[in-house]
């Protein structure tokens, strides 16, 4: 078990303080700011901005860096099957089922033809 | 799918049928697409060696996937709870805005506030995009319900497919559990990408990605808020400026 998760409620009080306190307070203020905000002002265009940044940097640190059984596969293969994941993404007009089933296949496949070779 | 969530509100609908076409998003492509990355969620709990009741107490409280993402993801390499609370309120402040722009819809209808201030519970990015598209469809006094609907429905998506993901993952060869675990980051990268708009969202996702490798490097812990707050910031500045 994680060290952080040792709180002696096997995890869940730790779990429940991330969701109270760093999660949720986000819903409920944007509900009690409510109808004196507009939604598409300047600090919402920075909020929008930093947070599309920090999912582009999880991505690049789960593709790049991941820590467990992904980091079995070689850094090469990985960044293949994102780039063609997004190509056929592009390609099917966007379709996000398409896409993600794309990147998962790329993987087995890569992986296959290299235990092949 | 055949299921009628987009065909026209007839004068007798209830509460309840509009709850239930809610309900019914959860088996359109979004909510399908949902239940995929639930999947990969699932699978990384089991690889982080944390427990399905996790992996369930997370779809259902936090219940926004890069942010459990976020946390197994930190926990598993073993940072601090601190460093852990920053990058999940962080991820966390896009649904302030999100809430603000869906909530003239969810008090449009009479009655009680607390059912109002529950259903915030339920933003998230696939309930966000699904509400602000059919709820203006919906007569004003049906669309707290048919939200509702959305988002628990959402939410049963999100719970099964991450309860199959820790499950499966036990039983299914390492390179499948790869693929699986491959699939959540992929879904980000195209969610975002599919959600810019404007210069500043595409220099957001290029700077981010960019940022995070580099400053994994300087600070392996805080990587994550430098790469947003640092890459959003000039993201932000640079898209301001007229083209």
């Amino acid at each position: 078990m994680n060290p952080s998760l040792q709180d002696g409620y096997g995890g869940y009080l730790t779990l429940a303080v991330l969701c109270l306190f760093a999660h949720e307070p986000w819903r409920w203020l944007g509900f009690a700011l409510g109808r004196n905000l507009s939604a598409d002002g300047e600090v919402f265009r920075w909020v929008r901005a930093v947070a599309t940044a920090l999912v582009a940097g999880l991505v690049a640190k789960l593709v790049f860096f991941p820590a467990g059984t992904l980091a079995s596969v070689p850094l090469w293969v990985r960044g293949v099957a994102v780039l063609g994941a997004v190509l056929i993404y592009f390609a099917w007009r966007g379709s996000l089922a398409v896409g993600v089933g794309a990147a998962a296949g790329l993987i087995i496949a890569l992986e296959l033809a290299r235990a092949v070779w | 799918m055949t299921v009628s969530t987009t065909s026209a509100w007839t004068a007798g609908a209830t509460r309840f049928h509009a709850f239930g076409r809610g309900l019914g998003v959860m088996l359109t492509t979004p909510g399908v697409v949902l239940f995929l990355t639930a999947i990969g969620f699932g699978t990384l709990v089991r690889d982080a060696g944390l427990d399905l009741g996790h992996a369930l107490f997370l779809s259902f409280a936090m219940y926004a996937l890069p942010a459990q993402v976020m946390v197994v993801d930190q926990l598993q390499r073993g940072a601090t709870l601190f460093a852990v609370a920053i990058a999940v309120t962080l991820t966390a402040v896009r649904l302030l805005p999100m809430t603000v722009s869906l909530q003239p819809y969810l008090r449009s209808s009479n009655g009680a506030r607390w059912p109002q201030f529950f259903a915030v519970h339920f933003i998230a990015i696939t309930a966000w995009i699904e509400g602000g598209r059919r709820l203006p469809t919906v007569p004003a006094p049906l669309r707290l319900a048919h939200f509702y609907g959305i988002g628990l429905g959402l939410m049963l998506s999100a719970g099964s497919g991450a309860a199959l993901g820790f499950v499966a993952a036990g039983r299914l060869p390492l390179l499948v559990q790869a693929a699986l675990l491959f699939m959540t980051p992929v879904y980000f990268l195209l969610s975002t990408l599919a959600g810019a708009v404007s210069r500043s969202d595409y220099l957001a996702i290029a700077g981010g990605a960019a940022l995070a490798p580099v400053a994994h490097a300087v600070s392996p812990d805080l990587d994550l808020l430098i790469a947003g707050v640092v890459g959003g910031t000039v993201a932000y500045l640079a898209g301001k400026r007229p083209a």
